[in-house]
């Protein structure tokens, strides 16, 4: 019997929740008129890590590209914006956007030789590359070599004019960074790509014979992936105003952090991260006095997660509920029911 | 009638959300040879994994001398005395021919099927045995994996499509050892698309249908029509 | 002088990393498992011996006797409790487990031990040494060490070719499906490898005591020297490995001689430099 129906990926709370996270992004946009510095400044992480785990969270659970080694492109992000700033007197805004495009730029002769790691190899090749990129600015000692170096009170000052307006700019740049992750892997999945990654995920067989080119599919969102986490690592510098190879290209920072965020919230869903860096910094800021237990904790509860629900929290509410926020795979909805 | 080997009562199993099968029962006895047939995705093959454990199920649906063992992990079963030769043969392909008989016979019951027996049984094997197993022909692979699964000296074997794909003149070599396998006493399952090779060689058949036993008996008892129209699901 | 000197210590030193590497690769071929926790089990297996030794007054080398079967009960253990459950899902479960594993090591070291770098003494054996020719000589310990990895790894051969455990390897690795159907129980199959593999990361992890100042970072290193000498080796022939491994080696003592930033630095390149023209390795396995 044919039975009418129709393919749709919006459903009524993704409708709702796009109204409802248009206000809170108005809200948020708001803070430098209602929250305080500190408060700022907190926000400004906390959306430097939902775009390292959303982004993470691509490569890995969509693309079947494992990274431990994202510190990589976070250092490199950092190095560039000082370098930019510092050398070409390219303002630091700007800077974080060529940084980025810097990154994706590297990426390119990268990736194909990360790509011809077998599997799980591919994770630790990943973090050898980080390591070479920490060796090797390490070498640069117009760059502070093994220990750092300061922004110049000069470039800071040139953002903006007043103290206040620094801190606003610098702020907007933090949730706008983290609004062009998300979009990004939004937009990303739901276009033929994503449909592309999704029978990736079910069987690269499979999806071979459907003719889609899972090279350039993997280059793609690992080149994407790149540039914006060295944009995002720009931001984490320019706030933290000092960079230094241990510093830029820590794997506890950058990685393991983002790697326990996006199991706890969930992989393989746009609201994971999100929810997983909430609760991180919710944790954090109780927690915080623990110091190195603290990371073990999150490795324990990580690990515990993987083991007993492997699709985080976020998965695990929504297999409950039946809830989709941000839909990114289309449903097939009979018409005998959509009613 | 002595009390069977295996017997199989509303056997229910599938994967995930499919079903597969539909409340099987069948028994085998002690040395008897049952031919299991039906077309294809008639759940020939569920049934076997259920038997050895690679399906689950309830325990009490699957009987190896009326213990209950449906759902118990693969190797326990393996040890109780249930062999398989796989469709497709499977052999180990980084292993010699020897090893893969070898690890046939790993922690095996004892019995009479030795190294030596199954040399005897096919001496080609004996020749070949340094060779990886992989690169024999499609019959010697076939030798050995029934050898591997009579180096555990089983009760029950069970025989997965082993003329799958082989040539006439193979399949009647193949053939022509299973008398002397079932000499030693073992009891079997043979699944076969090549129903008469089947009943030839069988005390007795059971054609699955759609999840369902759809005719049972003796060889002789029922007409090629029958046993056709069991086979193919054509009106009764 | 100095040139040939380096390169031959360079060359020692690749027996240790091939050590680091062996029982990684014996996970890999056993159940495409990498364990990102492996540089950590090292250091802690350094700290281990450190802990027998300072408790027992044994010789460093002479807390091998319990720190080898120690470690491996803590390998199959950790295998059977925490490992077991992911494998054959996907790639990325066991690989996270072993990450989490690796990051509650390093910090619980960093707890237990401080962030201070040790070493273990061997005693007078340490600066014992043969003269080859002027300017150039061997130290014996190096020299021993070297031997006993090779030893271990033709150990390891002839446990993985001629054993029938090391059968139990092969046909789980091939086919876990039937290998089950054969008898053998998986998960205690998948406990015994990672019990070998512990076992030789402990021998690995008294060396690494022995040789150089460790501390509870040092771990990510050795995970990363182990990686690259199966990758430039190639995969599946634990020959190949030592062959990266003392190409590893080499490649960072010429680092070393030229500036002693460039020291692991070069061994990063050369890693990078084979990945791009023979991307199977050196000795890759013919098959």
């Amino acid at each position: 019997m044919a039975q009418a129906y129709s393919i749709e990926r919006s459903t009524r709370a993704s409708r709702i929740t796009a109204i409802v996270a248009l206000l809170a992004l108005a809200a948020l946009a708001a803070a430098p008129w209602w929250a305080g510095r500190a408060d700022l400044r907190l926000l400004g992480e906390v959306y430097s890590f939902v775009a390292l785990a959303t982004l993470w969270n691509l490569l890995a659970g969509y693309a079947g590209l494992v990274s431990v080694g994202q510190q990589a492109y976070v250092g490199f992000g950092g190095y560039a914006l000082f370098a930019l700033a510092m050398f070409l007197g390219v303002h630091p805004l700007l800077a974080i956007v060529l940084a980025g495009i810097a990154g994706a730029l590297i990426a390119i002769p990268v990736a194909p030789l990360l790509f011809r790691l077998q599997g799980a190899y591919f994770a630790i090749g990943t973090w050898v590359l980080a390591e070479v990129f920490r060796l090797g600015f390490a070498q640069v000692s117009s760059l502070g070599g093994g220990s750092g170096i300061s922004l110049p009170a000069g470039v800071v000052a040139g953002i903006a004019a007043s103290r206040p307006l620094r801190e606003m700019l610098v702020y907007w740049v933090a949730l706008a960074i983290a609004v062009a992750a998300i979009g990004f892997v939004v937009l990303l999945l739901r276009s033929r790509i994503g449909l592309a990654l999704t029978a990736l995920r079910d069987s690269e067989l499979a999806s071979e014979s459907l003719g889609i080119d899972i090279w350039r599919t993997k280059l793609l969102v690992y080149v994407g992936v790149a540039g914006l986490t060295s944009m995002t690592g720009a931001f984490i510098f320019l706030q933290k105003l000092r960079v230094s190879p241990d510093a830029a290209f820590s794997v506890n920072d950058w990685t393991a952090y983002v790697i326990f965020i996006a199991v706890i919230g969930g992989i393989g869903t746009i609201e994971g991260p999100i929810v997983g860096t909430v609760i991180f910094f919710l944790l954090r800021e109780t927690l915080a006095d623990l110091g190195t237990t603290y990371l073990m904790i999150l490795g324990a509860v990580a690990i515990l997660v993987m083991l007993r629900a492997p699709q985080g929290l976020w998965g695990w509410f929504a297999a409950r509920t039946g809830l989709t926020l941000v839909p990114v795979r289309r449903r097939v909805v009979f018409s005998d029911q959509s009613k | 009638m002595a009390e069977p080997i295996l017997s199989i009562a509303s056997l229910k199993a599938g994967y995930g959300d499919f079903q597969a099968l539909f409340g099987i029962d069948l028994e085998v006895g002690p040395g008897e040879t049952l031919a299991l047939i039906g077309a294809n995705g008639a759940g020939k093959t569920t049934l076997l994994r259920a038997i050895t454990g690679l399906v689950g199920c309830a325990p009490a649906m699957v009987r190896l001398d009326g213990r209950p063992i449906g759902g118990m992990r693969p190797d326990r079963i393996a040890a109780l005395g249930v062999a398989m030769v796989p469709e497709g043969r499977r052999l180990f392909r980084s292993l010699s021919v020897e090893e893969n008989l070898l690890i046939g016979g790993e922690r095996a019951r004892r019995g009479d099927w030795t190294l030596e027996r199954v040399y005897d049984l096919f001496p080609i094997l004996r020749e070949r045995r340094r060779n990886p197993a992989t690169a024999l022909s499609g019959g010697q692979q076939q030798m050995v994996a029934i050898g591997r699964a009579l180096m555990a000296n089983p009760r029950l074997i069970l025989f997965d499509e082993i003329s799958l794909g082989l040539a006439p003149v193979v399949i009647r070599d193949i053939y022509a050892a299973v008398p002397a396998i079932m000499a030693s006493g073992v009891s079997a399952i043979l699944v076969e698309q090549d129903v008469t090779r089947a009943l030839a060689v069988a005390r007795k058949f059971v054609c699955l249908q759609e999840g369902r036993v759809s005719l049972a008996g003796r060889p002789g008892e029922h007409d090629r029509q029958a046993i056709t129209a069991a086979y193919f699901g054509l009106a009764r | 002088m100095d040139w040939v000197n380096a390169i031959v210590q360079g060359v020692l030193i690749g027996g240790l990393y091939a050590l680091f590497a062996a029982g990684l690769s014996l996970i890999f071929g056993v159940m495409r498992l990498v364990n990102i926790a492996h540089g950590d089990m090292i250091v802690a297996a350094a700290y281990l011996a450190l802990v027998i030794v300072q408790a027992t007054g044994l010789h460093p080398l002479a807390s091998a006797l319990l720190v080898v079967p120690l470690m491996a009960l803590i390998g199959y253990a950790m295998q059977r409790v925490l490992l077991n459950p992911t494998i054959g899902k996907d790639l990325l479960s066991p690989l996270l487990v072993t990450f989490g594993i690796s990051v509650i090591l390093q910090n619980g070291l960093l707890v237990a031990f401080t962030a201070d770098s040790r070493r273990l003494a061997a005693g007078s054996i340490e600066t014992a040494s043969i003269q080859l020719a002027p300017g150039l000589s061997l130290g014996v310990l190096p020299l021993l060490m070297f031997a006993a990895s090779v030893l271990i790894i033709f150990g390891m051969e002839l446990v993985f070719f001629r054993t029938s455990l090391g059968r139990a390897f092969r046909a789980t690795s091939d086919d876990p499906e039937v290998a089950q159907l054969m008898n053998l129980n998986r998960n205690h199959v998948f406990g015994m490898a990672m019990a070998l593999s512990a076992a030789v990361v402990a021998i690995a992890g008294i060396f690494l005591a022995i040789r150089t100042n460790f501390d509870p970072a040092s771990g990510p290193a050795r995970l990363i020297f182990g990686f690259e000498a199966v990758i430039i080796g190639g995969l599946g022939n634990l020959w190949g490995t030592l062959a990266g491994g003392v190409v590893l080696g080499v490649a960072q003592a010429v680092g070393a001689q030229i500036s002693p930033g460039w020291q692991i630095l070069a061994g990063h390149l050369v890693f990078f430099l084979v990945l791009g023209l023979r991307p199977r390795g050196l000795f890759p396995r013919m098959d």
